[in-house]
Order: structure tokens, then sequence, then C-alpha cells
């Protein structure tokens, strides 16, 4: 594959790096020192200038790549750079953003500044966040279908007031569907009859949502409900995010936030949540508010020094989990080695969501289980495959292949999938398969 | 530049004069009254002539390069609404008949009007010309047009009537977008102002055949112009009492309506109902009544001396409180014979007001909802100094600088009803008139926040003429200020406005 990585900053490294073992990469910076001194870190061509120019991109061939991925610190820089790649060839681009205006834009009409897939920094942290928070108990968890679909394996203990239960039992939610047991290793698509026992690991797709509700159902114990008291330090755009994702899993987070201003924006927007303004470094307020008592503390201050400072002292207050947002990728182990639980870099998350993104192929997005025994794929479908046209349940019924669809998307709006749901062209359709029938589904797909 | 003043005055008279010159338009409708019953058409032909002739002589002055600004508009309101009720008092003195012949007591009576307060210096009602009494009526519901005008639509920048409320409380924040242009939103207010008191008319008179002679076309005419102006005033002596209980109960919902938002019956009419019943100030507003009527039921039901049976025990008390609460300033009974407790919550229920928007007077439920619920706010942060918790109506957050005014507002309000109180009962006593403190009270509240009428001798079926005419005079001013909410008066006597 012919790749232009547009931006070579700590992102656009890190993207460059993990392709340019197999795949041709072109890297064009602004910099023309940082363009030097990349040359002999890896093993890129790089370019020096302006990437939203038609000349400097048709000298990194633009038109001849199969992927322009835009990833600079600026928004408008990486929209337009999209846009012109568009005019020179139809390489697939992928746009890096900050702010969620421009994704919602992109989500609202597609192909929208000639972007065809585009990671929001901010949300994708965010996202992030909240599912370390929100899934303790998830062994795995993956979004998809731009985040309106997860999927989440559980294992049962043998606490689990789910242990005994019949899947029929244990799925009683809307918009959730049980798609896979494993059992000792073994891959068992469940009926509604079949029993859940303890050890056993259970598979679910379905909204953020109702995925919480069942990781409730599954570990009442160390799955948070709306008990638990979560501070978020720090109302910057991932923090506001964060608490925003929380409200929506019934879970409201209390906001510290110090600007005036941007406190009173924060209680605007979320009317549920408690916004206090003050300097989350005076220990004297943070005990008055009893933040030393709360279960989870979320750092998402603008720098990486105050992080720390708060992500210290929230510890040494005795809070049980502290979150923090790191901004230098150096600084991660630093902070997981003093000893904050979990240190989250947006630039790593979003480069990982990148690569990932370039791996894929005929599925849109993958997620492999238990040791390549099943995979979980999301495939747009096309006008005449085989997938189309028929309920599902006469799908599953002419078929050898074993799979079940946990999700399906339609125009944005998510669809709960039923013997009689009948498959559209343009639908998402999210689905758990056996790896011995990966080829078949791929084949009708 | 010379003269050191910066306001744009040639701009405020010229407007003012626009309106006096189409006050004849109006005045037109007394004067067909007088032809018909074959009267004076003298009184109203003065009014118009002078109407004329001061438009004419301040459109004269106007100059064209001259924008209408704020400021301007502050000064064009307030002599709107002075030179208007000054006309208005014309007819009065002219037909020289009774009380009102006097021009302070004309004035009184003109700008009671006008204010659509409903407050009367007219002793014996019989006395006067079914034409003259027509024009009482049709000030009143000029006035409401007015109120209306400023509040919803042309001049809400200067934020009379509530309607810089209406800016923070965003349910109707787009109330200058109802359409783009400004002069077509005024014609839909006006059309369903116009169409509302078409259909009173039309109920009124069509229950008047049905159930009492008396409500014959000419009252229900001069009850609907009133009632959907939550203005007050009757030809009848006995006010709205002197109908039949089904007429009376035809007249609540007209009055609750005129105090209800327009902009929202507007959205209510144009088929999204819920932005209305969704409305919290509309909820705290039949709320505040409901409770007080409730209240005023009991307290009836609790005294032995009144005998109205059940049904006239409830048609009184949620008459009364509607008509209070709205602002209209009718009566089904003289409540001055009622006892203390019933007495009492109409009082309280004078500072409540309708709904910013509309015709009403009084404080207005949403500045009362705002102030309560940052109250409660504070309460909370009281405990957390640090929360940041913005006060939300209809769930959109009010901005700190419009609570900081309501509060304002609220506390002026407050200090000039007890200075008028004093006021009342120091001149009563320096005139050796007897007047309770409990009357005072009212009669402060009742002009001041434009209701109408009030307790002792001038209850609804009373007088004001039994106040010293200093007394009147200082209530003359304070309708006026009161009814287009004290600031734009108030700036005319600062120096900044005039010079910087």
């Amino acid at each position: 594959m012919h790749v232009v990585v547009i931006g070579a900053g700590e992102v656009g490294t890190s993207i460059a790096g993990s392709l340019s073992s197999d795949h041709e990469v072109v890297v064009v910076d602004v910099d023309e020192d940082r363009a030097e001194q990349l040359k002999y870190e890896i093993d890129v061509l790089t370019i020096a200038g302006d990437g939203t120019t038609s000349d400097i991109q048709t000298a990194a061939e633009v038109g001849r790549a199969d992927m322009v991925i835009a990833c600079t610190d600026n928004d408008q820089t990486n929209l337009v750079a999209c846009g012109t790649a568009k005019t020179l060839g139809d390489g697939f681009t992928i746009a890096r953003v900050k702010s969620t205006d421009f994704l919602r834009t992109w989500e609202g009409s597609e192909g929208a500044f000639g972007v065809d897939f585009m990671v929001c920094t901010d949300l994708l942290t965010a996202e992030n966040i909240v599912r370390v928070i929100g899934l303790p108990a998830a062994i795995d968890v993956d979004p998809f279908a731009s985040g309106m679909v997860q999927m989440a394996e559980f294992e049962i203990a043998e606490e689990s007031p789910m242990a005994g239960q019949t899947v029929a039992e244990a799925d009683r939610f809307e918009s959730l569907t049980f798609v896979g047991l494993f059992r000792n290793g073994e891959l068992t698509i469940p009926r509604g009859d079949t029993g859940i026992k303890a050890g056993d690991r259970a598979v679910v797709i379905g909204s953020p949502e109702s995925v919480q509700a069942f990781a409730t159902d599954v570990d009442p114990r160390t799955t948070p409900d709306d008990a638990d008291d979560i501070v978020i330090v720090g109302g910057s755009e991932i923090g506001y995010q964060t608490a925003r994702l929380l409200g929506e899993r019934e879970l409201q987070p209390r906001i510290i936030e110090q600007d005036p201003d941007r406190a009173r924006w924060l209680a605007e927007q979320l009317p549920k949540a408690v916004v206090m303004e003050h300097d989350a470094t005076d220990t004297e307020f943070l005990s008055r508010e009893h933040v030393d008592e709360a279960d989870i503390v979320v750092t998402a201050l603008r720098s990486d020094e105050k992080n720390l400072l708060v992500s210290v002292l929230a510890k040494r207050l005795g809070v049980d989990r502290v979150i923090a947002v790191v901004d230098s990728p150096d600084y991660v182990t630093v902070f997981e080695e003093i000893g904050i639980d979990i240190a989250i870099n947006p630039r790593t998350v979003t480069a990982e969501e990148i690569t990932r993104f370039t791996y894929e192929s005929v599925a849109e997005n993958i997620a492999v289980l238990e040791n390549d025994q099943a995979e979980v794929l999301e495939l747009e479908l096309t006008e005449g495959c085989g997938l189309v046209g028929r309920p599902i349940s006469e799908l599953v019924a002419d078929t050898d292949a074993r799979f079940v669809i946990g999700a399906i998307t339609r125009d944005h709006q998510l669809v709960t999938p039923r013997g009689d749901t009948v498959l559209r062209p343009g639908d998402h359709v999210i689905l758990l398969v056996d790896s011995d029938s990966v080829g078949e589904i791929a084949s009708m797909a | 530049m010379t003269t050191g003043i910066r306001v744009g005055w040639r701009a405020s008279l010229g407007l003012t004069g626009d309106v006096l010159a189409a006050l004849p338009v109006p005045l037109a409708f007394p004067l067909l009254t007088a032809f018909y019953y074959g009267e004076s058409p003298l009184p109203f032909v003065a009014a118009i002539a002078v109407s004329l002739a001061l438009g004419a002589s301040f459109r004269s002055v106007q100059d064209p390069a001259e924008d209408l600004g704020p400021r301007e508009a502050f000064l064009a309101v307030a002599l709107i609404w002075f030179l208007v009720a000054a006309v208005g008092a014309i007819p009065f003195v002219v037909a020289g008949v009774g009380t009102v012949a006097h021009p302070v007591n004309a004035m009184f009576e003109a700008m009671s009007g006008l204010t659509t307060t409903g407050a009367t210096v007219l002793v014996d009602f019989s006395l006067h010309s079914r034409s003259v009494m027509m024009w009482r009526q049709v000030i009143q519901w000029l006035g409401g047009l007015g109120i209306l005008i400023l509040a919803t639509a042309v001049l809400s920048e200067i934020g009379v009537g509530g309607a810089q409320l209406m800016e923070t409380e965003s349910q109707t924040q787009d109330v200058n977008k109802l359409t783009p242009k400004i002069s077509r939103t005024a014609q839909l207010i006006w059309g369903i102002y116009v169409g509302l008191t078409g259909l009173a008319i039309a109920v009124y008179f069509l229950l008047g055949l049905a159930f009492d002679p008396q409500m014959d076309l000419y009252n229900a005419v001069a009850h609907a112009f009133t009632s959907v102006a939550t203005a007050g005033f009757s030809p009848e002596p006995q006010s709205v009492g002197a109908f039949h209980p089904v007429i009376q109960w035809a007249v609540v919902p007209f009055m609750v309506i005129g105090s209800t938002s327009f902009v929202l019956i507007y959205f209510a009419i144009n088929g999204e109902p819920m932005r209305l019943l969704k409305n919290e100030e509309f909820h705290f507003y039949l709320g505040a009544m409901g409770t007080l009527a409730s209240i005023v039921a009991f307290a009836l039901f609790l005294d032995p001396s009144v005998t109205f049976g059940a049904e006239g025990t409830v048609r009184h008390a949620v008459f009364n409180v509607a008509s209070i609460v709205t602002t209209t300033g009718y009566a089904s009974t003289d409540y001055v014979a009622w006892a203390p407790a019933a007495k009492h919550m109409l009082f309280m229920g004078m500072f409540i007001g309708g709904m910013v928007g509309s015709t009403t007077c009084s404080i207005k439920s949403l500045r009362w909802l705002v102030a309560l619920k940052t109250f409660r706010r504070n309460l909370y942060t009281a405990i957390h100094p640090e929360a940041v918790r913005p006060v939300r109506v209809s769930g959109k957050p009010v901005d700190e600088g419009a609570i900081r005014d309501i509060y304002a507002y609220l506390l002026l309000s407050i200090v000039i009803f007890f200075l008028l109180t004093v006021v009342i009962v120091v001149d009563a006593e320096r005139a050796g008139l007897r007047v309770t403190e409990f009357e005072a009270l009212g009669a402060a509240a009742t002009t001041f926040l434009n209701i109408g009428p009030a307790f002792g001798e001038a209850g609804p079926y009373g007088t004001f003429a039994s106040f010293p005419m200093s007394t009147r005079a200082v209530m003359i001013v304070l309708m006026w200020i009161g009814r287009i909410e004290i600031i734009p008066v108030l700036v005319l006597f600062t120096k900044a406005f005039w010079t910087s």
C-alpha cells in the first residue's frame, strides 16, 4: 500500500512507524528539520512542505496513494489536506480532528470535507476513559459503527448473579444481543435456554448504554452505578466529553474546573452534573467537598504537571482509582510507576485507532476473540451481496457458517436484529463469526 | 452638539407625533357611539383636534437624520404614555360632568385607563353619557395593545413589559424572530389580540342573549375591550358582578389568556402547543392563581357571614383572584366586605402578575420564578460555595446579569410601593381623612402595580375620589412609572441619559 502521512508530530510519527515495515510510507511535514530528522528515525520517505497544497501532495504521489492520513495538530489543516487529496486521486482519506463539531458535521453527511474516516482525538480519549471507568469487569471492549455499538466480553465469576441463569434470563435488554459464550475455550453459539456457568466468558453486542447495564448484572460489585462518586478534575474538552458520556450511562460525575466561564459553560451543558469552580490542588477544598471519598477520580487538566500533582494528591487522600490524561507519551510510564492506576495518552489512543483502521480490509472493523476462536466483524452491506434482502432466520438456516448478528446500524440509527429482520444495502452489520466460517461470510458479503 | 444634549430628542418627538396623529382612529369609536346614541360629539371632536395639532407640531420638529436608538426609545415611550393619557383626559373635561370634569381627576381616569389599571374616580356612573363611558373602555384596549407592542415585538430592546426577560428565557428568546420582519411580528401579535377581543365580544353577547339582557351589545363590546387587555374598567358600577354567574365564569378565561404570553399563544395556534404547556412560567402563573383561589374559597367557606352558596363561593374566589393576579381589576362582588384572611390573600395576589409578553402588569410571574429559583440555588451554594449552578427556566439557563436585574427590579418595586404607601397615609392625615394602613397598602399596590381596585373606600365598588387630590396626582405619576416598568421614566432623570 502507498500511504501518505501528513504531519510528523507524535501521532504521525507513531502511525508511520507502525506502517513502515509493510507499506510504502511518505511523510509530509511543514518543518524542514523535523522532516530531515524523521528520515533517521524510521525508514520512510519524508517531504518538507505545506501538506495542504497540490504541489507538495503531488510530490508525495497522493494521486496513486491508497491511503492519506492527515494528522497534524490543526483541524483545519487536516480537513483541507483531505480535500486536496480528493482532487488528486481517490485514496482513502483519514483526518484527525479535535473539534467534535467537525465530527458531527462529518457524521451528518458522509464524505464531508473529502474525509472518508474521521478520528476525533478528544472524543476518542473520553470514550476510552469511560470504557475504563464503566466496564472494569470486561476482559475486552471494542467500539463499532463510530461508537454507536459496543462489543464486550465478560468472564462470569463464581459470585456473579448471572452464574446459573439461562441466556434468555440474562439477555433482558432491548438493544443488546448475547452473541457468544466461551466455555473452556470452546465457542458456543448461545440459544435462549443455554445455561450460563461460572467461568464462562460471555460476548455481547449492543448500544453502549445496554452494555453498561449488562455489566452491572454481570458484576454489580465493581461496575459503577449512580451511587458511585466519580470526580473529573479539569473541564477540558476531554473532561467535558467524559462527563457527557458518563451521563448517558446514568453515571453523574462531579467536575472541578478553575476557569469561571468554562465552569459556567459546563454547568449549562450538563444540567445533571455538579460543577465546582475551584483550584483542584487546594487540599482543604478537596476534603471539604469529600473528593477524598470519591470512588474514581479522572484528571483531565491542561498540563501534565498539574495532572500529576492532582493525581498524586487524590491517591494520597485515599481515592480508589485514579485515571490521568497524560499529554506527553513519555510520561505515561512515569505516571503509572508513581501509582496512578491508568494513564491515558490522547495521541497514542489516536495513533492506535488510525493504525488499527489501516489494518482492516474486507471488514470495516474487526475484533479478534479468545486466541482467534472467533471474530467480531463490522460489514457495510452493498447492493446484491448475499446477506441482503432476506430475513435473518432464513440466512442462518441456509448456511453452515456459524455466526450471530449482534447489531445493525441503519442511517445512523441502531436496529436490534430479530429473526424476521431483513438486511438492506447500506446497513452496517456487526456480527460474531466462528473463525472457521469467516471465509464463508466474507464471500457472502 | 453645542447644547451638549446627546439624546436624539427630535426622533423621540417624531415618534410621539406619529402616535398622537394616529389617535383620532380610536377616538372615532366613541365619536360614532355618540352619534349612534344622539349624544354630544364635542368631547371627542375636541380630543381629535388636539391630538392632530400636537401630532403635527411634533412631527414638524422631526429630523429624519436622527436614528431612534434605545435612548430615544426610552424618551418616546415615556412621552407617549404620558401625552396619550393627557389627550385621553380631554373628553372627560369637555363633557364636564361629575368628578372627572376636574382636570386632575380626568388625568387620573385617563392614566388609569391607558395603563390598564382600572382604578376609577367616578362616583355616580349614571351621570355620564354612554359615549364617554365607552371611551374609558377604548383607552384601556389601546393601553393593552400598546404594552403588547412594547413587550413582544417592536421595541423589545428597551426592555419594557418584561421583554428583556423573554430574551433571557430561551423558550421565547426568538421572540423577535417569529418572522424576520418586526412589522410582520407586530401584525401577528395584534392579530391575536384583535381576534381574542372579537371572540370575547361574541361570547359575551351570545351569553347575554341566553342568560342576561343586561349584557347587551354595548356591554359585550365594553367588557371585551377591558378583559383581554387585563384592564378592568366597566360601565357598570357593580363591575362584572352586575351580570349572570355564567357570564362571570365566561370572563375568567379571557382575563387568564390576556395575561398569558402572546408569543407562546402564537406558537400554540401554529401547532406547537407544547411550548406553552411545558413552559415553567405558565405553570407558575396558573399554580399561583390556583393556590390563591383555593385558599380564598376555603376562607370564604369558613366565614359564617358569607352566603354565596357553594357555586357562588367558588365563583367569587376564582373570579376575584383571577382578576387580581391577571391585574385586570374587575370584581364579581364587593370583596371589601370579606373577612381579613380572604382580603389579605387578594392583597398578596396583587404582587404576582401574569406572564411576560402579555398585557399583564405588576411584577410578573417570570421574575418571581427566577427569584425563587435563584434563592434555592443560593441555599445550595451556601453549602457548596464552589458549585456552579445555572438557574434554569424551562430547562434553559438564565443569564446571571438578568438575575441581578430581576433582584434590583424587585427591590425597587417594593421600595417605591412602600414610599407610596407612606405618602398616602401622610397625605390623608394632612387632609384630615381616615385611611387605615391596610387600605393605604392596597391603594399603593393597586395603582403602582396597575391592578385597579383596592380595599376600603377605594374598593371595587368604591372610588379613588375619596383620596385627597394631591394623593391622586402622585398616583397618576406612579401608574405611569409602573406601567412602563420604572426604568424608562427614571433614566430620564439621570444626567448621564441626557449628556453622556
